[in-house]
């Protein structure tokens, strides 16, 4: 069997969906620690933002992570260009639909609503990395601050600032449901793609999934909620 | 249980032939026993078009067990009816109370095109079964039955995927029209046994080919074929398939 092949059948393509999914999920638990950092504020009044600081900007300057965020833009992009293209298919399989839907008798909305739900991520993305990623890397448009002598962007003086506007928060906020549920269904899902088959690891994962699902964007929700209240910073 | 009887409203799908755009004929039953089964009350109305003239309702049907996967009809938003584990002709009319309406439509899926009213073409599914869904076996003495050691849990898991009837309600139901949990029935009863071995990669390979080129959709897991499947088909053997399918595709050559 040739690569081309194998990517281009239906298991194929699920399986680089899967794959990519996975080094999402993998991502998200990084992106959600090394923001929590916003949080010692809560713990230490002269903090400002220090330990959250120097976290972002250890993951800007290490040369090994500067690669991996390569890779990680061309996994999103993957994810989400074979989300659309497996999505158009699907759709493509059933030209006369039904007069009488299914609708939940079987299967979980949010399960059915992938596509739409990771089309409010994607849109969500968009704004959050002209938000930030941009900023940092791009353009390099923030304020400075040193600490020990090292001088580095204060990315958290940039995150109270976006976080002063009703509109972001609700924004993010939106953007954050949206991700608790595609993670719902695509933590589990992502796992029987690629194959795990035991009853066993299957039970634990939907699990696993469902506090993921929940924990995960709760916690980034709460960041932009914070910061417009004044809990932090 | 209290017998009853009932008159109904049925909206059925009628269509002429596989040309033909169809659209819903409305019908009013009286006097249907709650003893019957779903198809005899389509054959109480089939028997009084009949007399009035009119063509009947054509529908797939054959043993009227629930053993040999025909039967298949699209009823109220659910292949086979509301209830579990059965198919349309298992439905009995005691599921239904007087002055009801129920919507009868065929199931749905370009891979499987509208032959007659609510008669479907089911042979993409032959075929997925013809690309693979087979061992090779010598003829020749039978085989002591104890030569071959088979674990208990592997051999229920098998006899569990087999029983899958190829009615095509997990088609029906997916919203991606996607064969894939017939598909894993038919590869997980072989890849679990001996006997199944020595096709086992170009088996998997084959059909999943074939089930892509018959038009059918990929599977998102969203379980609603597991929810309709009559003969309770988990949709973890769709999971063993997808890494029977992995592990052939990533080292054969």
């Amino acid at each position: 069997m040739q690569w081309s092949e194998f990517f281009t059948s239906s298991v194929g393509k699920k399986f680089v969906m899967g794959l990519t999914g996975l080094f999402l999920i993998s991502f998200l638990i990084i992106h959600v620690g090394i923001n929590a950092c916003i949080f010692a504020d809560l713990f230490d009044p002269n903090e400002n933002g220090a330990m959250f600081n120097k976290a972002a900007h250890f993951m800007g300057s290490t040369v090994v992570i500067r690669i991996l965020e390569v890779g990680l833009f061309a996994g999103i992009i993957l994810h989400i260009v074979q989300g659309y293209l497996l999505e158009a298919k699907n759709r493509s399989a059933r030209s006369v639909g039904y007069a009488v839907s299914m609708g939940n008798k079987g299967s979980k909305w949010y399960s059915r609503s992938m596509g739409l739900l990771g089309t409010i991520i994607l849109l969500f993305l968009i704004i959050h990395i002209a938000h930030f990623w941009v900023k940092a890397r791009i353009t390099h448009t923030l304020a400075p601050v040193t600490y020990n002598g090292v001088e580095m962007h204060d990315m958290f003086s940039e995150m109270k600032a976006v976080f002063t506007q009703g509109w972001v928060i609700v924004l993010y906020v939106l953007g954050c449901i949206s991700l608790g549920y595609h993670l719902a269904h695509g933590f589990q899902s992502a796992f029987r793609t690629v194959g795990v088959h035991n009853n066993k690891y299957n039970s634990l994962l939907i699990t696993l999934g469902y506090a993921f699902s929940i924990l995960v964007p709760v916690l980034f929700a709460l960041m932009p909620v914070a910061m417009y209240f004044g809990w932090v910073g | 249980m209290e017998h009853y009887n009932m008159n109904l409203t049925l909206k059925v799908w009628r269509q002429k032939n596989s040309q033909d755009k169809g659209r819903f004929e409305t019908y009013q039953v009286k006097n249907i026993s709650s003893e019957m089964s779903f198809l005899e009350m389509f054959d109480v109305l089939n028997e009084e078009l009949i007399r009035e003239g009119k063509e009947p309702i054509a529908f797939d049907h054959d043993c009227r067990e629930g053993i040999c996967g025909m039967c298949s009809m699209y009823i109220n938003g659910k292949p086979h009816g509301p209830w579990q584990a059965n198919t349309t002709c298992q439905l009995h009319m005691r599921a239904y109370k007087d002055g009801d309406t129920i919507v009868v439509e065929p199931w749905r899926a370009n891979s499987f095109p509208v032959v007659k009213d609510l008669v479907v073409d089911r042979t993409s599914f032959d075929r997925i079964v013809q690309a693979g869904g087979y061992i090779s076996v010598n003829t020749g003495n039978a085989v002591d039955a104890n030569a071959m050691p088979i674990e208990k849990d592997k051999a229920d898991a098998a006899f569990a995927a087999a029983a899958c009837i190829g009615c095509g309600a997990c088609v029906a139901a997916c919203k991606n029209s996607s064969a894939m949990l017939f598909l894993s029935a038919k590869v997980s009863h072989l890849a679990l046994l001996p006997q199944g071995g020595p096709e086992r990669r170009s088996r998997v390979l084959n059909m999943v080919a074939q089930m892509d080129r018959e038009g059918f959709g990929a599977c998102t897991n969203t379980g609603a074929c597991e929810a309709v499947c009559p003969k309770e088909i988990s949709i973890t053997n769709i999971a063993r398939l997808n890494l029977e399918y992995i592990g052939a595709g990533l080292v054969t050559e």
